[in-house]
């Protein structure tokens, strides 16, 4: 049982890491980034391409391929979201997403549908005992540093200059412009940022996860469904919104496995009609 | 003179007329538009693009170059087409599809269709149609079940060939207890269902099965779950595929279930799968497999030719796609024409030897294939010689045993 909720926590960790740069990114530049899942299958491929092509090893692209995917994020902002931002929500939407089907059939065309294979890296290989039960390494692993990079955002985001005019420009916008902060200016690397967390997510991912250019799209609804339970835009929201709901999968898994698929769906919905901005959301935010 | 050029031009006429009825073989009288058009309906980018998709079209071509090569001038015709569409594995798309390449495009034949709903929706065009249709990709039995017809034939595997390969070969070999995690939807539950009714059979008994969401990256609940099962299960029934198979079995990996005492079965693996994972993380793995590039001469050759063409080692699938569309060349040859009834009736009965199977049958009462299946383990990554050499045929099934009786409820 304790196994079960430690578990739900390691897939929580996924959860977390997207939807925090979904949140942050949604906050600030009032884009829902339906992208956000393709860059996360980038990271993942980009570790196997470091990995197969130049033999570079985990560790390395846990650094290489965030700081990558978030200038190629930077320059997307630049490029495109900047100019479609003023216009209709609509546009972006439809960007990132056609985005997400190119970015996703690119990586078909070249590495076909089936996954590709990546090894755990030795020094995480077996397991640690943990007291009341033992535990694979790797997962264990996977948890400690996506609290302790949740943790870190959080930390810069509440304790320094910058993260306070994120955080303000990420959750009140217009009152924040309204203030006298250069919200433009913090939009483009804001954006470049939220792209390195789900690329970072994705090289976390392809050790323990298959691989394959649709692991971004099966993975993204849910993400969607964390940061609304967590409130749209509300960047604690969505980090508790993403442990919380692997809780609940991995126990809904456990009891009703017939029911898991849509549990997080039902959990939205119930989440909704008892706050209907999500749990850390204010209702003007929307 | 007038009325003796008229009796000659009836009379040229009617040579004309003769001839296009046409004696056997040779000239293509009594091919319909004038060519041969063999249709690939497959998944182009789909999770079975990779299995069958844009090679099984390679294995097609290769099957009417063949084809060519071995009757020359004595072919039939020699204007054979072969060309191909996506059904992107949804049944609605599948019927329009097929529709289309039977009416529009002319095809005489329809081959491959992966994804069982995909291929009972193309199953019921071509009976509608009365155009043949021979699937290779799906594994339902429906096809030459409850949902069987005259025009429709069934080739390569089906789920009960994989339950009684797998279920039946390791319940017999001391994994008795069972815990099967299916993905939920018809494949999943249609696996399940056949799985249980083989380890039943073989004396051992299923002690629980779960749905998994489909799709899934996550099956550590599952896995944790297996080993405090009472009774304790032998054996994990995975009946997933693909992305959700290379991502279970990663975390089974993890888990250490192997030392737990608890072995890993795969449902439906294919090459593809076992290359995705490395050899190392699935070694001695069994599964049921119904040809393998490298299980011998005749089949290495084959391969080596099909690696030429596309640079890729086939699957089971792909090679059974090349058998398929040979035995309907030949049963066109055999009858002259390509009038569907009577290919269907060249069809029925044949024997079938070629580059994939040497012992094969196509039954008269199902249209089922029947040849012999094998039992594969998955070799240690110190065993694997070359690259995609991941298998060792551990056993043969013989045909009569490897597929089920026909099904009486299926009436042509």
């Amino acid at each position: 049982m304790l196994q079960q909720a430690f578990n739900g926590l390691v897939g929580g960790a996924f959860y977390a890491l997207l939807a925090l740069g979904l949140a942050v990114i949604f906050g600030m530049l009032g884009v829902v980034n339906f992208a956000h899942g393709a860059f996360y299958m980038l990271g993942a491929f980009g570790s196997f391409v470091l990995l197969d092509s130049f033999g570079v090893n985990f560790w390395l692209a846990l650094v290489i391929v965030p700081v990558v995917l978030g200038i190629a994020g930077v320059l997307l902002e630049r490029l495109f979201i900047h100019r479609l931002a003023p216009l209709d929500p609509l546009y972006n939407f439809l960007f990132t997403f056609g985005l997400a089907l190119i970015l996703q059939d690119l990586v078909k065309r070249k590495y076909g549908v089936q996954s590709q294979p990546y090894p755990r890296p030795s020094a995480l290989d077996g397991s640690i005992d943990l007291g009341l039960f033992t535990y694979p390494t790797y997962q264990v692993f996977v948890l400690a540093v996506s609290v302790l990079v949740c943790g870190a955002v959080w930390v810069v985001l509440t304790r320094t200059r910058v993260g306070m005019i994120v955080r303000a420009a990420t959750e009140r916008p217009e009152l924040s412009r309204a203030l006298g902060i250069d919200v433009a200016r913090w939009v483009t690397p804001v954006f470049g940022f939220g792209i390195a967390l789900a690329a970072f997510a994705g090289v976390l991912a392809a050790p323990m996860r298959a691989v394959n250019p649709l692991m971004g799209s099966d993975l993204i609804i849910t993400v969607f469904a964390v940061v609304v339970i967590g409130g749209l835009g509300s960047v604690f929201g969505s980090v508790a919104a993403g442990f919380a709901v692997g809780l609940v999968s991995a126990l809904g898994n456990y009891y009703v496995p017939s029911l898991s698929q849509t549990l997080v769906f039902i959990l939205m919905a119930a989440v909704l009609l008892w706050r209907p901005a999500g749990l850390f959301g204010r209702e003007e935010a929307l | 003179m007038r009325v003796l050029g008229r009796s000659a031009a009836l009379a040229t006429a009617g040579a004309l007329l003769a001839g296009c009825a046409g004696g056997p073989g040779g000239g293509g009288g009594k091919i319909s538009d004038e060519k041969l058009v063999l249709a690939v309906l497959t998944d182009q980018s789909g999770v079975y693009a990779d299995l069958s998709g844009k090679n099984a079209v390679e294995a097609v071509k290769m099957a009417v170059a063949d084809f060519k090569a071995k009757y020359g001038d004595k072919a039939v015709t020699d204007k054979i087409e072969v060309i191909s569409a996506d059904h992107q594995n949804k049944p609605e798309i599948a019927n329009s599809k097929a529709q289309e390449l039977y009416d529009r495009k002319k095809a005489d034949l329809i081959l491959d269709v992966p994804t069982s709903s995909a291929a009972l929706a193309v199953a019921t065009v071509a009976k509608n149609k009365k155009k043949l249709f021979i699937d290779v990709g799906a594994a339902t039995t429906e096809l030459e079940g409850k949902q069987c017809n005259k025009y429709t034939f069934h080739y390569g595997y089906n789920s009960y060939m994989l339950a009684h390969g797998t279920g039946t070969g390791v319940t017999k070999d001391g994994g008795k207890n069972w815990y099967i995690v299916y993905p939920d939807y018809a494949f999943g539950q249609d696996m399940q269902k056949t799985f249980t009714t083989a380890i039943k059979g073989a004396g051992g008994s299923v002690v629980k099965s779960d749905p998994t969401p489909f799709p899934n990256d996550n099956f550590s609940t599952f896995l944790l779950k297996a080993p405090g099962l009472k009774p304790k299960p032998q054996v994990l029934g995975a009946m997933q595929a693909g992305g959700d198979l290379v991502n279970l079995v990663k975390q089974y990996n993890e888990y250490k279930l192997r030392d737990k005492g608890v072995k890993l079965a795969a449902g439906l693996m294919f090459i593809t799968d076992i290359h995705s994972l490395g050899s190392d993380a699935l070694a001695g793995t069994r599964f049921t497999d119904f040809w393998y590039w490298n299980a011998n001469a005749g089949n290495r050759a084959w391969a080596d030719k099909f690696k030429a063409k596309t640079g890729a080692r086939p699957t089971a699938v792909q090679a059974a796609d090349y058998s398929a569309a040979l035995q309907y060349l030949e049963a066109v040859q055999r009858g002259g024409t390509d009038k569907s009834d009577d290919v269907v009736k060249q069809l029925e009965g044949a024997k079938v030897n070629d580059a994939f199977t040497s012992t094969g049958t196509i039954r008269a009462e199902d249209h089922l294939l029947t040849h012999d299946a094998y039992v594969a383990e998955v070799k240690p990554k110190s065993e694997v010689k070359e690259p995609w050499d991941y298998e060792k045929i551990v056993s043969t099934i013989p045909a009569a045993e490897a597929f089920q009786q026909p099904d009486p409820s299926c009436s042509l």
